[in-house]
C-alpha cells in the first residue's frame, strides 16, 4: 500500500502516526489514572469516574465563559489556572461523596459499583438542568490553537503536545506522592494491612478520603485537558468510563506502571490498527487483543503481589 | 411586544373570533373517538427531553411548539385550539414505543410531532401502524421507508447526497473521494448511495471510507491516512460530539477550509455552536435548510424563533424541518374537513405548503417532501453562506440502483 508514495511522505506520516499514538496514550493516561488511584488502592469501583471528568470539563467551561465576561484581557492565560481549580473543584467534590456515601460501603465493593452508578446518574441529570442538554465548548486560548508546523507537510497538533505534557508532569507527581512522601507511605501501608496501620496510629479514615478525593481531583485535570480535544456534554463520562476502566483492568488494577504501560501499549494498539484497518474494525481488533491477553493474564499486566483490606 | 407585534396579534385575534363564529360540530370531523372538543384538539409531542439526544431533539420540540402556538394564536385548525400533551423518549428506544402507546390508546392524540434518531423511529413504527395514528417525522434520514402512518418531513439520502456530490464535482473538477462517518444505519446508507454515485454516475474514485463509533474523540490516524491520500473531497457524516473532536483535530492537522474541499450531511447551526466557526470556515454543508436563507417566510420565522427562545438561539435543518410539521397536519386537517386520520392520510398527496421557511414545499404521495438542496459554506461567525440551490427534488425512499 505503500508504493506510491515518495519516502519523504512516508516518513512524515510515521512521525505523525507515532505521535498521534502517544497523544492517544496521554489521554488514556490521564483518564486511567485516578481510576487506578480509587480502585486499585481502596478496592472501590467509582462508576462515576467519567462524570467527575466531566465535571472538571465543566470547570474549564465555567472558567471561560466567567473571563470572556469580566477579564477578558486574562483570556490567554485563564486555561492554567482552570485546570488548577477543575483539581480543586473535583478533590472538593469527591471528599464530600466519599465523606456522604462511600466510606459507609467500605466492606461491600459491589454495593459501591450501584452506588456510585447511581451517583453517576444523578451528576448527568444535574449537568444537564444546570448547563443544558447541548454540548459546550470553552473557549480556547490562541496559543494552544493550530500546529508546530516542523517542515513541509510534518504538522504537530499543539494540543496534543499540551495534553501530553500534562500527562507526563501528573504521573510524575503522583509518583513522587506515592513513594516519596509520608501520605504515600501511610496510603501503602493501608492498603496492604488495613488492621495494622491502624494499630500502628494511621488515621485510615483519613487516608481513605484523601486518597479518593486525589483520584476525583486528577480526574477533574483530565476532564479539564480533554475540553482541548473534544466537546462537553452531560453525558460526556459515560463515553469515558469504558476506556478508563480498559486501562486499569489491562494495567492489573493496582500500581502506577501497569498504568502507564497498559495506557501505553492500548493506545499504540489503537493508533497503529486503525490506520492499517480502518476506525470501527481498528478499535474492534484492539478490544480482541485486550480479551486474549487478558484471558492468557487474568490479574492483568502488573498484577498486585498483595491484595487486602 | 413591538408594534408589527400587536399588529400581528391584532389580526390573529380577528381571524381567530370570526372562524369560531362557526366551527364545525365535533361528531362531523371526528368519527373515530380522538381527542377532539368543540373548541380544543390535543396532540402529541415525542421527543428526547433527557439523555443523549437532547442535544439535538431540543430545536425541534422549540420549533414544534412554535408552529402550534402560532397556529393557536391564527385560530387554531377548523376552529379548535391545540392542546399539547408532551412525553419524553428519554433517548431510550423502549421508552419511545410505551410512550406513543400511551399518547396513541390512553390520550386518543389527534397526531403525533416527534423522534428524531431512525431507531426511536423504527421503535415506535408498529404502535403508530397498528393504532394507526399519525407522526410527523423531522430529521433527515437513510429512506429505504414509507408507512401510511408517517410524514416525513426531512430529507431523505437521495435528496441530500445526489445533488451535493453532483454540485462538488463540478464546481471543484473532485475526482477521489474519502467518505467519514460515524458507526451507525444512517452514514452507513448514505455512504453507500454516495459511493454508488461516485463510482457509477461520476466515474470518480473512492479512495477511503471509514466509520467511527459514535462518541468517538481520536482521529489521529485517520486524519494521517486523508493526508497521504490528499483526496480532492472529503464527504462527512460524523454525528454528535464526535464532530467536535473531528473538525478541530482536522483544524489542528492543518486541514481547513482554504486547503481542502470537505462536503459534510451532518453540520447544520447547532452543531457549529460546539465545534466553533473558526474550525470549520470554508468547509460546505449540503442541507435543505439554512438560518441565513434570504427570503420572507425565513426571516418572519428566524424573527419568530428569536424573539421565542432567545437571540443567542439558532436554527438549523432539522428544527426548520420539526416546525413544518404542525403547519403539514393543519393543511391535511383544513382539506379533509376531519381530524380522521385516513382522511388525513387521503388528503396528504400533493398538500402544498407556501409558507414554509424553507420556501416552497409539497407533499409527495409517498409521504415525503419534494424540497430543495442547498450547500452552504461556513463562516467565522457561525453562519452558513448559501451558495447553490437545487430544483425541487423528488423525494425516491427505494432508490433503484443504490441499494
Amino acid at each position: 500500500m505503500f508504493s506510491e508514495y515518495t519516502t519523504e511522505e512516508l516518513q512524515n506520516i510515521f512521525m505523525m502516526q507515532g505521535f498521534s499514538g502517544l497523544s492517544l496514550f496521554s489521554v488514556l493516561l490521564l483518564m486511567g489514572l485516578g481510576l487506578a488511584l480509587i480502585f486499585g488502592q481502596m478496592g472501590v469501583i467509582n462508576m462515576a469516574h467519567g462524570e467527575f471528568m466531566a465535571l472538571g470539563a465543566y470547570t474549564v467551561y465555567f472558567c471561560s465563559t466567567l473571563t470572556e465576561q469580566y477579564a477578558p484581557a486574562f483570556g490567554p492565560y485563564y486555561f492554567i489556572c482552570a485546570i488548577g481549580i477543575a483539581f480543586l473543584v473535583c478533590a472538593l467534590v469527591g471528599a464530600l461523596v466519599e465523606f456522604l456515601m462511600i466510606r459507609h460501603l467500605y466492606h461491600r465493593p459491589l454495593d459501591t459499583l450501584l452506588a456510585t452508578w447511581g451517583l453517576s446518574l444523578i451528576m448527568q441529570q444535574t449537568y444537564r438542568s444546570l448547563f443544558g442538554a447541548r454540548e459546550v465548548t470553552p473557549t480556547l486560548p490562541e496559543w494552544l490553537m493550530g500546529s508546530f508546523n516542523l517542515k513541509e507537510g510534518l504538522d504537530i497538533p499543539i494540543n496534543g503536545v499540551f495534553v501530553l505534557c500534562l500527562a507526563l508532569l501528573v504521573t510524575f507527581v503522583m509518583i513522587l506522592f506515592m513513594y516519596k512522601s509520608k501520605f504515600g507511605l501511610r496510603l501503602r501501608a493501608t492498603v496492604q494491612n488495613r488492621k495494622m496501620s491502624s494499630a500502628v496510629g494511621i488515621n485510615t479514615g483519613k487516608v481513605d478520603r484523601v486518597a479518593f478525593s486525589l483520584g476525583c481531583g486528577i480526574a477533574g485535570i483530565a476532564g479539564a485537558a480533554f475540553t482541548t480535544i473534544g466537546s462537553t456534554g452531560p453525558d460526556s463520562g459515560s463515553r469515558y468510563i469504558v476506556d478508563a476502566f480498559l486501562v486499569v483492568v489491562f494495567g492489573g488494577a493496582a500500581n502506577m506502571l501497569g498504568c502507564v504501560a497498559s495506557a501505553f501499549g492500548i493506545a499504540q494498539a489503537q493508533s497503529i490498527l486503525e490506520f492499517f484497518l480502518e476506525g470501527t474494525k481498528g478499535k474492534v481488533a484492539t478490544l480482541l487483543v485486550i480479551v486474549v491477553a487478558l484471558m492468557l493474564r487474568p490479574q492483568g499486566l502488573f498484577p498486585s503481589k498483595v491484595r487486602g483490606h | 411586544m413591538s408594534r408589527l407585534g400587536h399588529a400581528a396579534l391584532a389580526v390573529a385575534l380577528l381571524a381567530a373570533s370570526s372562524l369560531r363564529a362557526a366551527p364545525p360540530p365535533t361528531s362531523e370531523v371526528n368519527t373515530t373517538g380522538l381527542a377532539v372538543t368543540d373548541t380544543t384538539v390535543t396532540v402529541g409531542q415525542l421527543h428526547s427531553a433527557t439523555g443523549t439526544m437532547a442535544i439535538s431533539e431540543t430545536g425541534s420540540i422549540q420549533a414544534e411548539q412554535l408552529a402550534i402556538d402560532q397556529i393557536n394564536a391564527a385560530g387554531g385548525v377548523l376552529g379548535r385550539q391545540i392542546k399539547v400533551i408532551k412525553e419524553d423518549g428519554a433517548s431510550d428506544w423502549p421508552t419511545f414505543a410505551e410512550k406513543a402507546k400511551k399518547l396513541l390508546v390512553s390520550d386518543k392524540v389527534g397526531t403525533v410531532f416527534g423522534c428524531w434518531t431512525s431507531a426511536s423511529r423504527k421503535a415506535v413504527l408498529p404502535v403508530f401502524e397498528k393504532e394507526n395514528g399519525m407522526l410527523y417525522y423531522p430529521t433527515f434520514y437513510e429512506g429505504l421507508e414509507q408507512s401510511k402512518n408517517v410524514i416525513y418531513t426531512g430529507q431523505e439520502a437521495t435528496q441530500q447526497i445526489l445533488a451535493g456530490i453532483d454540485w462538488i464535482a463540478k464546481e471543484k473538477k473532485a475526482k477521489t473521494f474519502y467518505l467519514v462517518g460515524s458507526d451507525y444505519i444512517w452514514p452507513r446508507t448514505s455512504m453507500k448511495i454516495a459511493r454508488k454515485h461516485i463510482e457509477n454516475v461520476l466515474k470518480g474514485t473512492v479512495v477511503g471510507e471509514e466509520f467511527y463509533a459514535l462518541g468517538s474523540t481520536s482521529f489521529g490516524s485517520l486524519i494521517n491516512k486523508i493526508k497521504l491520500k490528499k483526496p480532492d473531497v472529503i464527504y462527512a457524516a460524523v454525528v454528535g460530539g464526535s464532530n467536535v473532536s473531528f473538525y478541530k483535530q482536522l483544524a489542528a492537522a492543518g486541514i481547513n477550509g482554504t486547503k481542502q474541499t470537505l462536503l459534510t450531511i451532518s453540520v447544520t447551526e447547532d452543531e457549529v455552536l460546539g465545534i466553533g466557526g473558526e474550525n470549520l470556515a470554508g468547509f460546505y454543508s449540503a442541507m435543505k435548510y439554512f438560518q441565513s436563507l434570504d427570503n420572507p417566510n425565513n426571516k418572519e420565522f428566524v424573527a419568530a424563533f428569536k424573539a421565542k427562545y432567545g437571540a443567542a438561539s439558532v436554527i438549523g435543518d432539522v428544527t426548520q424541518a420539526g416546525y413544518l410539521g404542525p403547519w403539514l397536519w393543519k393543511a391535511a386537517v383544513e382539506k379533509a374537513g376531519s381530524f380522521d386520520i385516513d382522511k388525513i392520510v387521503a388528503a396528504s398527496p400533493d398538500l402544498e405548503l407556501k409558507t414554509a421557511p424553507e420556501g416552497y414545499v409539497k407533499l409527495h404521495p409517498n409521504h415525503h417532501l419534494w424540497s430543495k438542496l442547498r450547500i452552504g459554506q461556513w463562516q467565522k461567525n457561525g453562519q452558513a453562506k448559501v451558495l447553490y440551490e437545487s430544483e425541487l427534488l423528488e423525494p425516491n425512499p427505494f432508490p433503484k440502483g443504490y441499494q
